[in-house]
């Protein structure tokens, strides 16, 4: 079942008189549970891709449906709405929120989605545990090591269950050690059936996934299906 | 829910303004000294309209009050050492008040400080001279026995009325009624306790310009030692004390002739009491040659209380406007800064669902606490002002639970005003670009 589907998505910019065409005519599903791994060159149209994959953005034509919801038309508060509920982000340079401690950086999401305070913080306690931080739940971010930061991130992105989880070159900032730990945990995730997609340049990291998705120039150049898996 | 998301975003709220705590506390100090303004200006203005209103009320707001003053060129007059003056009002003064303002009640009164005894007991207290009429114009009740009437009056009765106060200083454990007290050569018996007359403006020179002596209930507490008031017939004044004091002034000798000290005119109503102010001007100019007089107008008082009151706001009105309106700008600077420190953290929350409102209510929040805590600094700082106005300026300031409520107001108030372009500037930052931000 296709939980996201992607018609003829365009995404133009507009410098001066050139008009700058950074995704054209993408058409692609991503079903249920599946974990893809997008890569290309910086320019390819990776970033856009993401961002209007994560509702950050709209596309200038075409349509994007999440689930059973046309996420194109939506305005900015509808999409907040979208991203909170649906989307988990994992971002490269983990972006936690450097006043907060663990558990405060995992309820972010719970709190915009209205997620009362037991609910929230049990919820909190459980994913912190789940990756592995349930003895610093009052660490601030600067008292964590970068894997640590990153799992904390990851738990953040799955507090409210969201249907796609986007990850930003996860382990871009991470040694190898750290970096191997992310991944190990990702795949777990995926085990537990979670939609995985993965933006990324490292060969290593997008060998895991069941599909590799090929961007050039704004298109999908070409779309590999690892047959390991 | 609601509850937990306003104790959430005060947390955060705090927690931000922490992380910074020298530079909230600088920029709250602009709200700090406008809040301080507020609460003094409204603490002076209102205490100087209750000082009015409570003078008025001792002076009564439908009196006139003729007094008597020694005329200004006597004063320097020093030629003639042992001529008698004649200056004041005079009985006939008083009769012709009558005569010609038939409906009013009239009162002439004489007083003088004088040494009372009971028994071994003394204590000073001033004697006023008057007529059965006095409680009407005065703010003092019969609280046993009675006044004087007519008959002690005309047969010159060596009779008294005896103050609250002057009763706890003499009579300890005695029933005052029916004891004789001597004053100057005569026993007077008491057939009358009154309620004292509380302290007038014990700060001497006041803000509205009644004079600390004024009117006809002079205080017991204040100057001179003087506990309390007996009231005696004007008759029995008269024969008792005379109507020539003699005054030595280093080496002269002077004599002076005074009939009544006092007249107090009662009006039937508020608005006869200017007519009547202008009516006797006119009248003691034709009679009298020198300026021996003084009218006073409560009612006026009140008048010129309201004015004073007016320049004190305008005047604290103002510095309490620049400096919340500087503080203001100051808080407004200090939130874009912080908005534009902490765009990745905006980007980061509205990555992760926060729509543009809640973006606005969390700077919003974080504004207001800030100047909310100005707020509560700036009463704290602001309630000792007023204390030290009186302390030090002898003016005497009243703090209204409404002036505390309203500096907390206009805090929060500004708090909004100030912080919601920052707020709103945070919530149109683009998420994108946000999250790439440093």
């Amino acid at each position: 079942m296709a939980i996201v589907s992607l018609e003829k998505i365009c995404k133009t910019y507009h410098l001066g008189s050139i008009d700058l065409h950074v995704l054209s005519q993408i058409d692609l599903t991503f079903k249920e549970g599946e974990y893809v791994a997008i890569m290309g060159p910086s320019g390819s149209g990776k970033s856009t891709m993401l961002n209007l994959l994560g509702c950050l953005d709209r596309p200038s034509s075409g349509r994007y449906f999440l689930g059973d919801r046309d996420v194109s038309i939506l305005d900015d508060d509808e999409l907040s709405q979208i991203r909170g509920q649906r989307i988990g982000f994992i971002f490269q340079s983990y972006n936690l929120i450097a006043q907060l401690n663990v558990i405060e950086n995992i309820e972010v999401p719970m709190f915009y989605q209205g997620v009362t305070e037991r609910p929230s913080y049990k919820r909190a306690r459980e994913l912190a545990e789940t990756v592995g931080l349930g003895d610093r739940l009052d660490h601030i971010p600067s008292q964590l090591s970068g894997g640590q930061q990153q799992r904390v991130a990851i738990a953040r992105a799955l507090a409210n269950d969201p249907l796609i989880i986007l990850a930003d070159e996860p382990t871009g900032n991470l040694d190898s050690e750290s970096g191997g730990e992310i991944l190990v945990l990702l795949d777990s995730l995926h085990q537990q059936g979670k939609t995985l997609i993965i933006v990324t340049h490292d060969t290593n990291v997008a060998r895991r996934a069941h599909r590799i998705i090929h961007l050039l120039d704004g298109r999908v150049e070409r779309i590999e299906i690892n047959k390991k898996i | 829910m609601v509850w937990f998301r306003i104790k959430r975003t005060i947390k955060l709220g705090a927690k931000s303004l922490w992380m910074h705590r020298l530079r909230s506390t600088l920029t709250t100090l602009g709200i700090v000294f406008g809040v301080c303004s507020v609460i003094a200006m409204l603490a002076i203005g209102e205490g100087a309209s209750q000082e009015a209103q409570n003078q008025i009320a001792r002076l009564g707001s439908r009196n006139v009050i003729i007094k008597t003053v020694k005329p200004a060129e006597e004063q320097q007059s020093t030629a003639d050492d042992s001529t008698m003056k004649t200056y004041g009002l005079t009985y006939e003064d008083a009769e012709r008040f009558r005569a010609t303002l038939s409906y009013e009640v009239i009162v002439p009164s004489r007083r003088i400080n004088q040494q009372v005894w009971y028994r071994n007991r003394k204590v000073t207290v001033e004697v006023i001279g008057t007529i059965p009429w006095y409680p009407e114009i005065a703010p003092i009740e019969i609280m046993r026995g009675r006044f004087f009437g007519s008959i002690d009056l005309h047969y010159q009765h060596k009779v008294c009325i005896v103050d609250e106060s002057v009763i706890d200083e003499i009579f300890i454990i005695d029933d005052p009624i029916g004891q004789d007290i001597k004053i100057k050569d005569n026993y007077y018996r008491v057939v009358g306790i009154v309620t004292a007359v509380g302290p007038i403006d014990t700060t001497g020179e006041t803000a509205n310009g009644i004079e600390p002596q004024a009117g006809p209930s002079r205080s017991g507490e204040m100057a001179g030692g003087i506990m309390g008031n007996v009231y005696i017939p004007l008759s029995a004044f008269k024969s008792s004390f005379g109507e020539i004091s003699i005054q030595m002034t280093a080496g002269t000798r002077q004599m002076e002739k005074v009939e009544l000290q006092e007249v107090t005119v009662k009006v039937p109503s508020l608005d006869m009491v200017l007519p009547t102010r202008d009516i006797l001007e006119d009248m003691l100019a034709s009679t009298h040659k020198k300026k021996d007089y003084q009218i006073l107008v409560p009612l006026e008082l009140l008048r010129q209380a309201a004015r004073t009151k007016r320049i004190f706001s305008i005047v604290l009105g103002s510095i309490a406007a620049i400096s919340l309106l500087v503080g203001g700008i100051g808080i407004m600077n200090i939130m874009l800064a912080t908005v534009s420190e902490r765009t990745r953290e905006i980007g980061i929350r509205r990555a992760l669902g926060a729509r543009r409102r809640d973006i606005i209510i969390q700077f919003l929040s974080e504004t207001v606490m800030l100047t909310l805590t100005g707020g509560v600094l700036g009463i704290a700082l602001g309630s000792l002002i007023p204390y030290l106005v009186e302390r030090f300026f002898y003016m005497p300031t009243v703090i209204t639970g409404f002036s505390l409520i309203l500096a907390f107001g206009i805090s929060g108030a500004i708090g909004v005003a100030f912080g919601i372009y920052p707020a709103y500037r945070a919530a149109w930052l683009d998420p994108i670009e946000s999250l790439r931000h440093e």
